[in-house]
């Protein structure tokens, strides 16, 4: 296989603290030691191919899928977007893009959910999808509930969509979730907290996108994606360099 | 002032929280029929060169307690040390697994081909071994380490080498309990906490 150069180190200050004390449970499930760092190998370089074959007619459309497309769920109806770029600005095709997420009353379709909002008959909440050529991707679902959880002791989540991402390597593997422009809770909220610097949490709330929105039918928000990058020059590869 | 940089910042991650076999894992989240194929149910998929193995654990907090929430990913090279797509791979092997901790014992079970040893850049090799990668609610981002196998050469893996505090080596050694069945246990605080990566 053509070496296409190291994936780049990742910048830990984008990301969240692990250990967050206003997020309980990550008191006791953050490492306390710090990681292991060194260039990466083939086992982080590599990752799974999934082919279009795996991906279901309905399977980035929430709005039908769980109902198999006999009736749609409830709630508002929103197309969210984006494209899945690298730290190069390269576009990310065939990136596998899974998402999940409450239904309009703030509930997931889980065993271990338990919120009194109903569960909707014809809401399941999961999608995936793979990006096209230019690392472009939609998902035609509703807007999800804001819903109250066990942390201190009236903290509510902010709207938002789980999302998980798998790039061209395992390296790259990403696991986010996306906010909503104007929410008043993501500045209440101890998960959304984690990210350290403001600007960065700011990357992580979707706007509203008129230009996508279709009239009578739904409103569109864009949130866009940036995955590892590789880093290669004109040196790479020669050890007597290193 | 300085030229403008025209590079992009990862985007921030965070937590994959409680229900996250919804989006990954929709049968084991209760909810089968989600999606026609569900995505690495295995990380083979017919008869395999190779040994085919058994590894189970358990992922801990710092105060000891088993987590029942976790979700992991694996991923590997074949028996040959070839990853998918590479000249020559066991086409029996997809490398990559799903699975998650059982909600009342807080063990995982994987099935798979113990994996080769490869060469990597500069003719390192590294000794036989498959990456995880954890999620869990209160992980603020998913977690990377590797499982080695005590009964595996690992003298000279470039990754192990580079572990200052010799005893700490052991958390990345799956201990072999009978033939082909391996135990591997993580800790992600306190006590023997495991060697998370940063690759
Ligand atoms: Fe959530």
């Amino acid at each position: 296989m053509s070496d296409l150069g190291p994936l780049i180190p990742r910048n830990r200050a984008v990301h969240p603290a692990p250990y967050a004390e206003d997020y309980k449970t990550s008191v006791t499930r953050s490492p306390n030691l710090p990681l292991l760092s060194m260039e990466s190998t083939p086992s982080e370089e590599t990752g799974p191919v999934f082919g279009a074959e795996l991906i279901g007619e309905l399977d980035n459309n929430l709005i039908l899928n769980w109902s198999k497309g006999l009736a749609p769920a409830v709630g508002e109806r929103i197309l969210v977007h984006g494209r899945v770029l690298d730290e190069n600005c390269r576009p990310v095709p065939n990136a596998l893009i899974e998402i999940w997420q409450a239904n309009a009353g703030g509930r997931y379709r889980h065993v271990k959910d338990t919120y009194f909002a109903p569960l909707d008959p014809n809401f399941g909440g999961c999608g995936r999808t793979l990006t096209d050529e230019s690392g472009y991707y939609e998902f035609l679902t509703i807007r999800p509930g804001a819903y109250p959880w066990p942390n201190r002791a009236n903290d509510w989540r902010p709207m938002h969509i789980h999302f998980s991402i798998y790039g061209q390597s395992f390296g790259q593997r990403l696991v986010t979730q996306m906010y909503f422009e104007g929410d008043p809770l993501i500045a209440h909220c101890p998960i959304a907290a984690t990210v350290r610097d403001r600007s960065h949490l700011d990357r992580l709330v979707a706007p509203l996108d008129l230009s996508k929105s279709r009239p009578l039918d739904f409103l569109a928000y864009k949130f866009d994606i940036v995955l590892r990058g590789r880093r290669q020059t004109m040196f790479e590869n020669k050890l007597e360099g290193m | 002032m300085v030229q403008k940089l025209t590079t992009l910042a990862e985007t921030p991650s965070q937590t994959a929280g409680p229900y996250v076999h919804i989006g990954l894992m929709p049968t084991y989240a209760g909810n089968a029929g989600s999606f026609p194929q569900e995505i690495g149910a295995s990380p083979v998929t017919g008869k395999v060169n190779g040994q085919m193995i058994d590894i189970v654990g358990s992922v801990f907090d710092g105060t000891g307690w088993v987590l029942r929430d976790a979700l992991i990913e694996s991923w590997q090279c074949d028996g040959g040390g070839r990853f998918p797509g590479e000249e020559g791979a066991d086409p029996n092997v997809s490398g990559h697994c799903r699975f998650a901790v059982d909600e009342a014992t807080g063990e995982f079970r994987l099935t798979t081909v113990k994996p080769g040893s490869y060469v990597g850049r500069g003719g390192v090799r590294s000794a036989p071994h498959i990456s995880l990668w954890i999620v869990a609610r209160g992980i603020n981002t998913g977690l990377n380490t590797r499982i080695y196998f005590e009964d595996e050469d690992n003298s000279g893996d470039p990754l192990l080498s580079r572990i200052e505090q010799r005893t700490r080596v052991e958390t990345l050694i799956a201990k072999k309990v009978a033939d082909g069945k391996y135990r591997f246990d993580i800790r992600l605080q306190g006590d023997h906490e495991t060697v998370f990566l940063d690759l």
